[in-house]
């Protein structure tokens, strides 16, 4: 009796112990994004200029269904989203199984160089790749060589959007392709011999055991990478400063431009944002259910 | 990009890939039009302290998750890896209003608040106090190690890599931060690098010798963190313990 009630209190002290050293970050976690979200929800049912608000309902919410650049950013982040994530993801999970192979040479190299891009900062790549592509840029100049016009990059939509997913996938897949690493170093290399013994090809093992393996890491790598894109700024704002017109802004430049360039109207770019957070809850939802029927 | 560095505006764009001899030429038309130096100090000085804080807050929570889990603990971790969904986008006008009330703006700490407790480093962190053996707790207990004494002698040792690999990241992200620096730090004096590279092309006439030499010293930073730590890098993503 009397030594279980000192365990007992040894376990409550140490389970306050555990209590104590997650408080800093669960309460900054709370106050930095929880609370913000439960404004930004309240924002969005006001409207006005700048410090001026009033309470408005679903006013804004019922603006945003008519406002055509609205659209028009939806439209675009949707299609980096459709088309980059699922390249990416595929490629880095490609390169990755590739580098993970025992009998392959100059693993480091391979790695280093593409995981290079991660090292640069967005807005530098945005910068570079801005400066190949422009008219007189290094990517016309080689089009020259081959007797081919020159592209006007920007000027077009399509090309300045294809542009765009372009970077993007320069820029992440090696991101993508550090954690499908570390989870194929989790898989122990004689599960493969034995495949290999089996009479399982390299696709198959690949299909067989290397995707069911690394589910939840794809799962993760797919709701981050769907996360990012819907939040994709540097480059709209960077590369195409949104153009040609409105034709490459994403919803997050969008936002910002709303809230912060001209006449601030925070209650609408608000409204506008946690549109973004449905959408992202939505499509995480989808994800997970997905990852775990498979 | 490093030979752009070292070439005049025409050349760049004409795509000259061997170096040339402007390097100096550009690097003295940068620090006359932009104040480089202090750009430089103010992201090196944000990203660093904004990293070890970063790293100390999530390493305590997700070791804390690991070791003394219970069901409401659970429970909490669960909660806070639903603020991972929350995009940034739909917190930052909310938060600029927050710290603008609280006269915050162009504060460092305004700066490093949102970004100092993320999920994604306690869950990293966490995963990696799995493999923490339980033996070495129960032995430094009966050595009459403190709870905090374990943590900062025991596990912080242990985790080197995971530590590195976590610093990478977080370095990167603050280093390269855009948005959130753009917004709250207003103020000329608090510029940080890629704001003002990004600067460089709102001018008129843009020169590209220049423009590739910002980019190339704005990569350095997080180019050697890269490769300083790479190897224990990879080490600590894999959460592997020796």
């Amino acid at each position: 009796m009397k030594t279980g009630k000192k365990s007992m209190t040894l376990e409550k002290k140490k389970s306050l112990t555990g209590w104590g050293f997650l408080l800093p970050a669960t309460l900054l976690i709370c106050w930095m994004n929880f609370y913000p979200m439960i404004q930004a929800f309240i924002l969005s049912l006001k409207s006005g200029m700048g410090v001026n608000l009033s309470f408005s309902g679903f006013s804004n919410y019922t603006r945003i269904l008519s406002d055509s650049t609205f659209k028009q950013c939806l439209f675009n982040t949707i299609f980096y989203l459709i088309i980059q994530v699922p390249v990416m993801l595929v490629l880095a999970l490609a390169l990755a199984s590739m580098l993970n192979n025992k009998d392959l040479r100059f693993k480091g190299v391979f790695r280093t160089a593409i995981f290079l891009p991660c090292a640069t900062s967005l807005v530098s790549y945005s910068m570079i790749f801005r400066s190949m592509f422009a008219n007189d840029g290094l990517v016309n100049t080689i089009l020259k060589g081959f007797g081919i016009a020159p592209v006007g990059w920007f000027a077009n939509a399509w090309t300045a959007r294809l542009i765009i997913v372009l970077a993007l996938i320069w820029r992440w897949t090696g991101y993508n392709m550090v954690f499908y690493l570390a989870g194929l170093q989790n898989i122990e290399y004689s599960v493969y011999e034995a495949a290999r013994i089996d009479g399982a090809g390299p696709v198959q093992s690949f299909f067989k055991i290397t995707v069911p393996l690394l589910k939840p890491t794809i799962l993760m790598t797919t709701i981050m990478s769907t996360n990012g894109t819907l939040q994709l700024f540097d480059e709209s704002m960077n590369l195409t400063s949104g153009g040609p017109g409105k034709s490459t802004m994403s919803l997050s430049h969008y936002i910002y431009s709303t809230s912060f360039v001209q006449s601030p109207r925070f209650g609408y770019a608000a409204a506008m944002s946690i549109i973004i957070l449905v959408m992202v809850a939505v499509l995480a939802v989808i994800q997970m259910k997905v990852g775990d029927k498979r | 990009m490093l030979c752009g560095a070292t070439n005049k505006s025409t050349d760049v764009i004409a795509g000259k890939l061997v170096p040339g001899t402007y390097l100096l030429e550009n690097l003295k038309k940068l620090t006359a039009n932009q104040n480089l130096s202090m750009a430089l100090w103010n992201s090196f000085r944000n990203a660093m302290i904004l990293t070890l804080l970063a790293l100390l807050i999530c390493s305590i929570a997700g070791y804390g998750f690991e070791i003394y889990h219970d069901k409401g603990k659970d429970l909490v971790m669960e909660i806070l890896l639903m603020a991972m969904m929350v995009p940034f986008a739909a917190t930052m006008i909310p938060l600029f209003r927050m710290f603008s009330q609280l006269s915050m703006v162009n504060t460092m700490a305004a700066f490093m608040l949102p970004s100092i407790s993320t999920p994604f480093l306690i869950m990293m962190f966490r995963q990696s106090a799995r493999s923490f053996p339980h033996e070495i707790i129960e032995a430094a207990r009966m050595d009459g190690l403190s709870e905090v004494g374990i943590f900062f002698r025991m596990f912080m040792p242990t985790m080197k890599s995971t530590y590195a690999a976590a610093m990478t990241i977080t370095f990167m992200n603050a280093w390269n931060n855009y948005l959130w620096p753009k917004v709250i730090l207003q103020d000329k004096s608090s510029i940080t690098m890629p704001m003002l590279v990004s600067n460089l092309i709102s001018g008129y006439a843009l020169d590209y010798g220049m423009l590739m030499l910002s980019v190339f010293i704005c990569t350095i930073p997080t180019a050697i963190v890269f490769f300083g730590l790479q190897k224990s890098f990879a080490e600590g993503i894999t959460g592997s313990v020796k």
